[in-house]
């Protein structure tokens, strides 16, 4: 790494960003993690399949219970700690190696726009080990691949212990693309992100 | 590993600016990188600079690569709330002129196109407008030229068209055979499809209306400023230019040229 910035990053400790992905069942299951957030957490950076709606309702949904900012962002907006980024409705959501929000309206992936597997791809790009990756409940496959790039990257996996999730088809296939995932509680990922954040 | 890659997309974007004049060295590189690893797989290369070689060797390869770098979905009349507002706010001021001239930049393959020719019949004004439709992928183009849609997609644009303030249902505008809707071609009897580049070409008309949509999300910054200073140069003292529902001027140089006329929804007027 010959960039002085990304050297300091690495020498910071703790994560540095989390990209959350889910679908059925995970508006409530979301709510109850970043409701648990400090307002100078790390950036969060979340694919929800819903269906469109224009405006979107997810800022409104959340701001409310959430101590960290939360948005919809613009094209090439900066990622910051103490911000939460939601993929806006039928745009997919991708994270540049500068720390800026990209968008993007290629093919729904897996029939999916948002995807999670593109914006959890990109993440682990920029962020390589100083990402944590959680996959919520949900009824497709969307985030298995993306979570091999997190695992393959060196980041770190979370997958929602498929027993507590209201759809556990997307918990499922995360674990089979990375066996070595961390299997978690619901109620138990705030307190894994938190200690991610501020590990040494 | 990560410097290795990056290396490589440089080396390729120079190798496709070069050899063949399209200019995607200040795209969104998080979009680039994942385009160009699908088309690896696609072209059956090992490695990007695999890829380079291919496309300077073999004439076949480079329409896909760029096929790969420039594949947009859109709808007709995504965003319906963008049309409600040129078809209630802005279409009274267009008729006051005696010709119009629409751009629609970046058009990919048709869906805004068809939005708007369809939304000018319906409002009396298609006849007096000419629609310039630009891309820079010409098989994108020719799509858009043919105006066919799988049928599948017709209930989506139906609702969007209606949500819109149709007078009217979308079925009207085209017949539909072997799972395909084909539109009218006289919606596009008044549209001029051409090859345009915002990174690489200049302005080639003055315009009373650039709508130009989710197409400064790919541009760094920079490329945004190129562009936007073209929408400005292209259109008239109090034209309009309509905007991506994630896009905006504000970090724009150009922004001062530029006010509010429905923010929201994302339409702006040139001061």
């Amino acid at each position: 790494m010959s960039d002085p910035r990304e050297r300091e990053r690495e020498r910071e400790p703790g994560i540095e960003a989390v990209v959350i992905g889910g679908s059925a069942g995970a508006v409530t299951a979301l709510g109850s993690i970043l409701s648990e957030l400090p307002a100078s957490f790390p950036a969060v950076l979340v694919v929800l399949h819903i269906p469109a709606t224009s405006p979107s309702l997810l800022v409104d949904v959340y701001a409310p219970h959430c101590r960290m900012r939360v948005c919809e962002p613009e094209a090439f907006e900066r990622i910051e700690r103490g911000s939460v980024y939601f993929a806006p409705p039928d745009y997919h959501l991708l994270v540049e190696r500068n720390r800026r929000c990209a968008l993007s309206i290629e093919p729904p992936v897996r029939f999916s726009r948002p995807s999670v597997d593109v914006l959890f791809g990109s993440a682990a790009a920029a962020y390589g080990s100083k990402l944590a990756a959680v996959v919520l409940t949900g009824a497709s496959d969307d985030g298995s691949e993306g979570l091999r790039a997190v695992h393959a990257a060196g980041g770190v996996s979370i997958v929602q212990e498929p027993a507590s999730a209201e759809a556990p088809t997307m918990p499922r296939a995360a674990l089979a693309a990375v066996p070595s995932a961390r299997v978690v509680g619901l109620s138990e990922i705030a307190r894994q992100l938190l200690s991610l954040a501020q590990a040494t | 590993m990560q410097g290795q890659g990056d290396l490589e997309i440089d080396l390729l974007l120079g190798a496709i600016y070069q050899r063949f004049q399209y200019d995607f060295r200040q795209y969104s590189r998080a979009s680039v990188r994942r385009r160009v690893a699908l088309a690896l797989t696609a072209l059956d290369c090992k490695t990007i600079s695999a890829l380079q070689e291919r496309i300077l060797h073999d004439e076949a390869a480079f329409p896909v690569l760029l096929s790969y770098l420039t594949v947009q979905v859109s709808d007709l009349f995504r965003d319906p709330a963008y049309f409600r507002v040129f078809r209630e706010r802005i279409v009274p001021v267009l008729q006051t002129y005696p010709s119009l001239k629409i751009w629609v930049a970046g058009c990919s393959t048709g869906e805004e196109v068809y939005s708007f020719a369809i939304l000018l019949r319906e409002t009396g004004l298609l006849d007096k407008t000419i629609l310039y439709a630009t891309d820079i992928n010409a098989e994108a183009l020719r799509t858009a030229e043919a105006g066919i849609y799988s049928i599948d997609r017709m209930k989506a644009f139906t609702a969007n068209h209606q949500a819109s303030g149709a007078p009217c249902s979308l079925s009207t505008y085209y017949t539909a055979k072997y799972g395909s809707a084909t539109f009218d071609r006289g919606l596009r009897k008044r549209v001029v499809f051409s090859d345009h580049s915002l990174a690489t070409d200049t302005v080639f008309a003055e315009v009373q209306v650039v709508s130009c949509r989710n197409v400064l999300i790919y541009f760094e910054p920079p490329l945004q400023e190129r562009a936007a200073g073209l929408f400005r140069d292209s259109l008239c003292l109090r034209g309009f230019l309509g905007l991506g529902s994630r896009e905006t001027l504000r970090f724009s140089k150009h922004d001062g040229d530029f006010e509010g006329f429905a923010p929201s929804e994302r339409w702006y007027r040139r001061k």
